[in-house]
């Protein structure tokens, strides 16, 4: 096997373990396959992907966002507030993922300018943010609101078959696929995330490149905010506690370093289905939920142990 | 002690690095180890040392095989290396560097006393007394933690020492220095080889040359019976020409003008002019400022006083994305660290800086790009098998043509060198100067910072010299010597 063969073949190793899993899960599940099923596992998984897709520009910098389940919370409770006092549904739900996008750009601004840590501005964010949400939905779930088109954003469906957060998830993969391989802005993502000072002496404006970053990612979770809050029917400040953790896993399994400047969306993608589909499996085989936590933590080791051996 | 490997061979999956390779050692002789980058110098170094175990061959140490698997196995035997990174830990002290792993105890903990004493000890054997054993590693002179170093490994009783480019980061004083230390370990039976691109220094301090070429042993020669050409020749295996190109150009206007320039404290007053198709050389000891002046210029540093212009018009560049709008290119001194991302395709790398030219929108036009890849890697003669492939996998001469070729892609008024043949090989050198003329010819004003002497009086046409973060004094290449040069370089006038 050439180098070239086996970096490949690393490269497609967690797709690979992906399709072991779902025929594994076919196997011991006939409910597994059914078109149903299917959909209902990508549904469940947009929410994590969204925001996994968010993660990724982030960890390719090298750095960490851990303030998106809050961004996620507090964007629903603006949406949320604004559609109870009578606003227009699709200005609330822009309103909310701009609202995402500032609080994002904040992280960025902190990150790039203030020269702060990534892993303590956003944990410092992921606090402030929380809190903002319990003020101003007072502690209590926002409900209230009714609205065709803000259904539709997590419980419709496409031609009667794919949910639409599926449908958004597939066009933001590849929004994000096309960004990253085909404009200068993917191309600086992966320059900063190499090498910064490389990147800098060279021209990028490398803390352009870190608040777009953030912005982006704030944004996206902000985005998944909407699907979560569309299908619950009401916006919960506690909502999204720990969401972050699960993108993170997913893009570590997708392949991306950690240390910044290497990886892909597809492995994203890839990631947020193991965990999908694991969740989902893990629940037909009728698997205690204790379990399942413990299940899912050694598949992201052993994944990432793996990793870590070929590379040696 | 004596050393001889014989028939040494080494590969790394399907690439051969070693094939067959001799090398012997005797005690009291230092022993330079030439070849270009890729050669196998490291390789055969690293399995004298334990760290690679070669494939076939044998080794002697005074008559008897051994096998060495393990570092630990070749400190026993009494070799030690000293890399050209170097090993020191920064927050621990100079004396807890030397005993790491092995401090002395006293009821199982550490004798700092005695640890001390013997500190002391072997820093004075190199002629380190100044250095405190207390003091934090990190905060000494690259030379004097190459001095711990040394202390370190004859600590360990070492015969044998094996030195990686030991004068790439010293100042003139401090290679004096090490100069002086390795004749007197010379005295005392120490066996060192020498590992250098710095051909003036092993003319004056080896006693012997081998040189490998492609992995295999191509001559061992005795100092004082050979000279620069043949070993160059051993080296490339070719006739290499003239080892600085001439340069025919037509001096034009002038395209750079500095005056009074001065940064937050690291170099003031400086002053001087370059013309479209000149090179000015900048000299100094290491820390004289010479980089500082080429970041002041690019934005990097920032400029507290004085007047640029480029092309007449006023240079105001605060940051290096606006120094590039203007016509400023900049090959940095540390590829490693501030020329490349590592991580990245020699494409990818070649079109950092000018990517806007070859996207309409932001979208990135992959043919074009690739063509103008395909251009500069022919243009530059970049060796690689794909542009497609890590950067990281180029020999260090080929890497540092893909810095150059970061700029060339819209050629720039005013390019800026930093060290631009640190770590290159002899072959790789002649090729970057051919580049650096080239680029005159075609009317750039190219200022250039090297420490190699030789380089900078052959390939300038004015040299600045810098002494303490002042200009001591700009002078006329051709009737400049090496003398003159340090002389001002070390402020006496």
């Amino acid at each position: 096997m050439t180098p070239q063969q086996k970096a490949t073949l690393q490269k497609l190793g967690p797709f690979l373990a992906l399709l072991l899993v779902c025929a594994g899960l076919a196997f011991m599940s006939p409910d597994f396959l059914s078109v149903g099923n299917l959909m209902n596992v990508l549904r469940q998984v947009s929410i994590n992907a969204l925001i996994a897709f968010g993660m990724t520009l982030v960890i390719l910098l090298g750095g960490i966002d851990l303030s998106v389940g809050s961004i996620l919370a507090l964007a629903s409770v603006f949406t949320a507030m604004m559609m109870r006092a009578g606003y227009d549904p699709i200005l609330a739900t822009l309103v909310g993922v701009l609202s995402g996008a500032v609080m994002g750009c904040v992280n960025g601004l902190v990150v790039a300018k203030g020269k702060v840590a990534p892993f303590i501005a956003t944990l410092g964010m992921m606090t402030v943010l929380r809190g903002l949400s319990l003020v101003f939905s007072n502690g209590s779930p926002i409900t209230g609101f009714q609205s065709d088109f803000f259904s539709m954003l997590g419980g419709g469906y496409l031609a009667g078959l794919v949910p639409i957060p599926v449908v958004w998830t597939l066009l933001m993969f590849a929004l994000f696929w096309f960004v990253l391989k085909k404009t200068v802005f993917g191309r600086h993502v992966y320059a900063t995330g190499g090498n910064a000072e490389a990147a800098m002496l060279s021209g990028v404006k490398t803390n352009r490149v870190q608040i777009g970053v953030y912005t982006i990612s704030g944004a996206m979770a902000a985005m998944a905010g909407m699907v979560l809050t569309s299908r619950l029917n009401s916006a919960q400040p506690t909502a999204g506690m720990g969401y972050e953790l699960d993108a993170i896993a997913a893009v570590v399994l997708g392949g991306t370093s950690l240390a910044g400047g290497r990886g892909w969306i597809f492995g994203t993608l890839v990631g947020v289905l193991l965990i999908g589909v694991l969740n989902n499996g893990l629940n037909l085989l009728g698997v205690s939920s204790f379990y399942q936590q413990v299940i899912k933590g050694s598949v992201i080791l052993l994944a990432v142990l793996l990793d870590r051996s070929g590379k040696k | 002690m004596q050393i001889k490997m014989s028939g040494i061979s080494k590969a790394f999956g399907p690439v051969k690095v070693l094939e067959g390779v001799d090398f012997a050692l005797q005690a009291g002789e230092i022993h330079a180890l030439m070849g270009e980058n890729g050669a196998g110098k490291s390789t055969l170094m690293k399995i004298l040392c334990g760290v690679y175990q070669a494939d076939a061959g044998s080794i002697e140490v005074d008559g008897h095989a051994v096998q060495i698997r393990s570092t630990t196995d070749s400190e026993h035997l009494g070799i030690a290396i000293i890399h050209q990174e170097l090993n020191l830990i920064p927050q621990l002290s100079v004396m807890e560097n030397m005993f790491l792993a092995r401090e002395p105890r006293r009821f199982g903990v550490i004798d700092s006393g005695r640890m001390r004493e013997e500190a002391r000890r072997w820093l004075a054997l190199v002629g380190a007394t100044q250095i405190d054993p207390d003091g934090e590693a990190g905060k000494l002179s690259i030379g004097q933690q190459q001095m711990v170093e040394i202390a370190k490994a004859l600590s360990l009783n070492a015969q044998v020492l094996i030195m990686d480019e030991p004068t790439a980061a010293l100042t003139e004083r401090e290679i004096e220095k090490l100069f002086g230390i390795m004749t007197d370990l010379k005295a005392k039976g120490v066996a060192i080889v020498y590992v250098s691109h710095r051909m003036e220094e092993i003319f004056r301090i080896c006693d012997k040359i081998s040189v490998l070429r492609d992995g295999q042993f191509v001559g061992e020669r005795v100092i004082a019976e050979t000279g620069f050409d043949e070993i160059v020749r051993l080296m490339v295996g070719r006739e290499l020409g003239d080892r600085f190109p001439k340069r025919e150009v037509e001096i034009g206007a002038v395209r750079l003008a500095v005056s009074d320039l001065a940064d937050q404290g690291n170099i003031a007053g400086i002053g001087f002019e370059v013309r479209a198709g000149e090179v000015l050389g900048i000299a100094g000891l290491m820390g004289a400022g010479r980089s500082e002046i080429l970041k002041t210029l690019f934005g990097v540093n920032r400029r507290t006083h004085g007047e640029v212009s480029l092309d007449g018009q006023p240079l105001t560049a605060r940051t290096p994305s606006q120094a590039i709008a203007a016509g400023v290119g900049f090959v940095t001194e540390d590829r490693k660290s501030q020329g490349l991302v590592l991580g990245m395709s020699v494409r990818e790398n070649a079109t950092l800086v000018h990517l806007a030219q070859y996207a309409h929108g932001g979208v990135v036009n992959g043919r074009s790009e690739s063509e103008a890849v395909a251009r500069l890697v022919d243009e530059l003669h970049i060796r690689t098998r794909d542009a497609e492939l890590d950067v990281k996998s180029l020999s260090g001469g080929n890497q540092q043509k893909v810095v150059f070729a970061k700029w060339l892609a819209k050629p720039p008024k005013v390019l800026l060198l930093d060290e631009p043949t640190r770590g290159v090989d002899v072959g790789g050198k002649a090729e970057i100067y051919h580049i650096i003329n080239r680029l005159a010819a075609a009317g750039v004003a190219i200022v250039m910072v090297s420490s190699e002497l030789p380089e900078v009086l052959a390939m300038s046409d004015r040299i600045l010299v810098m002494h303490q973060g002042r200009q001591a004094g700009i002078f006329d290449a051709a009737s400049a010597t090496q003398e003159t040069i340090m002389t001002a370089a070390t402020g006496n006038n």
